[in-house]
């Protein structure tokens, strides 16, 4: 069977699985709507977290990075960046929201900090943080289509979009649960399978954990010391100890993409739907459980990818591959734009090298590595239909809980909350509905019509999220000195200087020419690029509301009732909304 | 109401914190300490192809993230337990 018709067949049955799901697990109360009615267990929660966190970055362009744009080591910030967050969750933040049992995170940081004003920062942040997140995802979706279903990307996203608004729109949390659970299961399967055969093809061991770290078949080098080696030969800097930028920058880039990881509120939000206040602690466990089984194969996808691609393109030192005789994976991926060669001294042979004068692979896309890997590797056509299920899977999942997220904070924080708070159950229900109807169709006209900043917006939404949500959700639990005054005020500085420091060197909208700082390390502060630069904007909402909390009155005794009440597991019954 | 009184409430809190921050050093060290700071101290030392720096980074420091929030869950549990103020079942 041909590879276009077994890809066909392949997403087509996992597309019938969600949509059995959202008929199945349709939503009957705002409760089923919002938390899922506040009954899933924490391993399946785990799971449902896993997909709902582990994005189209992760899955399609995350090893690629790490090999190709991050150069190896330099990776390592993803890595430990994206996993670290679940450990400042589970202690930090996830049993105290849980415990004190409402239905969105806007909610709760009203009520801490007894404003209406901070819950409508709280919704704007949320909402930028979201949108901008939102649009990576739906990108995913059209490319995933395109690539693989080799129609328009356009026609992509709008078959992404009815599934998505199937699912999502007629289940709310419970049809998205469920539907992420087998989204899960989809795409970690499409992501270790190759990596297994690859990993035994390399260096016989079937765990790609242990074959990074294994002996290259039929010889005593170690695979990560013959990595090294080609790289340089070819001019780059050492695969396993290339740092990227400064250990400074590295450390800044960590730190912001765990804390942007625990305070994303559509991670936070599946929080809520486990029973108990311990369920919330053991089940960020079994998300990282779930998350690690990809995060520790895509180091090894990257480094084994990177070799092989090497290997191709370079079959013995110094001997170059011919034009003519180069395989059929690489004139198909050509065609996507993704792989470009230009033979600039004209001798019909492709030279790879780190130099731009004599390098004539003129482009290599980092979504390679995952997307084009089971060919580079020769493994089965049912291996590359897999591997584009698990890439749509990826994305949908992802954009379901940030629609849902979005939408939450719309019809509950809005409109119930503030707009219109004597609206029935029923009415908000609908509401919820109609907000996650226009997420949608809002997030697809953003995947269609990318407004420049499409593509770096992923990273963006980390920043975001640390300087704004994070300190505004640990201080209200962590502290009953602040106040009102001083949480708007944190929350509103932090996401300002993090845009500020993002749109001034990459330009205003991300738009060319209106940066008014060149993006080069001499600008940067400390030397800290704008993707790593969120953990200073967290710093900068913690100094400022403390600062502001000093010189205003103290918070009431009601709420630190409140703090006194969310720190202890026993009486959080179960989400409410009321 | 939290069925502990003032002086039980800022005992269960002082353990809980306690408990957080031996953990959370335990998160630092592995993660910036081994995989960012320390890492050409580390890579000094060689297990199987891996340099342990490196390994810290993209490895090592994932399993010990794993282990961490399981090893707080279960004791957290315990805490809750001691204090009569876990969640009927």
């Amino acid at each position: 069977m041909d590879l276009q018709t077994l890809t066909y067949i392949v997403v087509g049955f996992t597309f019938a699985i969600y949509i059995g799901i959202a008929i199945w697990a349709r939503a009957g109360s705002t409760k089923d709507f919002y938390v899922a009615g506040g009954g899933i267990n924490p391993i399946q929660n785990g799971m449902a977290t896993a997909a709902d966190w582990m994005s189209a970055a992760s899955f399609i362009s995350m090893a690629g990075l790490i090999a190709l744009s991050y150069g190896g080591y330099g990776g390592s910030v993803f890595l430990m960046g994206w996993t670290g967050g679940y450990v400042i969750l589970a202690m930090l933040l996830a049993p105290y929201l849980r415990k004190y049992g409402k239905f969105t995170v806007p909610e709760f940081i009203g009520d801490r900090f007894y404003s209406k004003s901070a819950r409508a920062v709280a919704v704007i942040c949320l909402i930028i943080c979201s949108v901008t997140y939102v649009i990576g995802q739906m990108k995913g979706v059209g490319v995933a289509f395109s690539r693989f279903l080799e129609v328009d990307y356009d026609t992509g996203l709008y078959v992404g979009m009815t599934i998505v608004f199937f699912y999502a729109v007629l289940g709310g949390m419970k049809g998205i649960t469920y539907t992420q659970i087998a989204q899960y299961c989809v795409l970690i399967l499409a992501y270790t399978i190759p990596a297994i055969f690859i990993s035994l093809q390399l260096t016989g061991n079937p765990l790609p954990q242990l074959g990074l770290g294994s002996t290259l078949i039929g010889t005593d080098v170690y695979l990560l010391d013959k990595l090294d080696m080609v790289v340089t030969d070819l001019g780059f800097k050492e695969y396993t100890t290339n740092v990227r930028l400064s250990g400074i920058n590295m450390f800044a880039y960590t730190l912001s993409l765990m804390i942007g990881t625990a305070g994303l509120p559509h991670v936070i939000i599946r929080f809520f739907t486990v029973p108990k206040v311990k369920d919330a602690r053991s089940s960020a466990g079994w998300a990282l459980v779930f998350i690690a089984i990809l995060y520790t194969t895509a180091p090894a996808v990257a480094g084994m990818a990177r070799l092989n691609l090497i290997q191709t393109i370079e079959p013995s030192p110094g001997e170059y591959l011919k034009i003519d005789e180069r395989p059929q994976w690489f004139k198909n991926w050509e065609k996507t734009g993704l792989l470009a060669i230009e033979d600039k001294n004209g001798d019909g042979r492709i030279q790879y090298s780190a130099d731009p004068a004599v390098n004539e692979m003129v482009k290599i896309d980092n979504d390679i590595m995952v997307l084009a890997n089971p060919e580079i590797a020769k493994l089965p056509n049912w291996v590359i239909a897999l591997v584009a299920a698990g890439g749509l899977a990826a994305a949908l999942s992802t954009a379901a809980g940030l629609l849902l997220a979005i939408s939450s904070a719309i019809s509950h924080d809005l409109l119930k909350g503030m707009l219109t708070p004597n609206i029935s159950e029923k009415a908000e229900l609908n509401a919820s509905r109609v907000a996650m109807a226009f997420a949608i169709a809002g997030a697809g006209y953003l995947g269609l019509n990318p407004p420049g900043f499409a593509a770096g917006t992923v990273a963006l939404a980390f920043g975001l999220a640390a300087s704004s949500i994070f300190p505004a959700l640990m201080m209200g639990i962590f502290s009953k000195v602040v106040t009102k005054e001083g949480a708007i005020a944190g929350m509103v500085g932090g996401i300002s200087i993090t845009l500020f420091y993002v749109f001034q060197h990459k330009g205003i909208m991300f738009i060319p020419g209106t940066a008014f700082l060149g993006d080069t390390p001499a600008n940067w502060f400390m030397g800290i690029e704008p993707n790593a630069f969120g953990c200073v904007g967290a710093v900068v909402n913690f100094v400022i509301a403390y600062a502001v909390s000093r010189v205003t009155a103290a918070p009431p005794q009601e709420v630190q009732d409140l703090v006194e009440h969310i720190r202890v597991p026993v009486g959080a019954g179960e989400a409410t909304g009321h | 109401m939290s069925p502990l009184n003032d002086e039980q409430a800022k005992e269960y809190w002082r353990r809980n914190v306690s408990l957080m921050v031996k953990l959370l050093v335990i998160w630092f060290v592995v993660s910036y300490g081994f995989g960012i700071i320390l890492f050409d101290v580390l890579n000094q030392i060689q297990i199987g192809g891996y340099k342990l720096g490196f390994w810290f980074a993209q490895q090592g420091s994932i399993y010990v993230f794993v282990g961490l929030i399981f090893y707080y869950a279960k004791k957290m549990a315990a805490l809750d337990r001691e204090f009569g103020v876990e969640e009927e079942e």
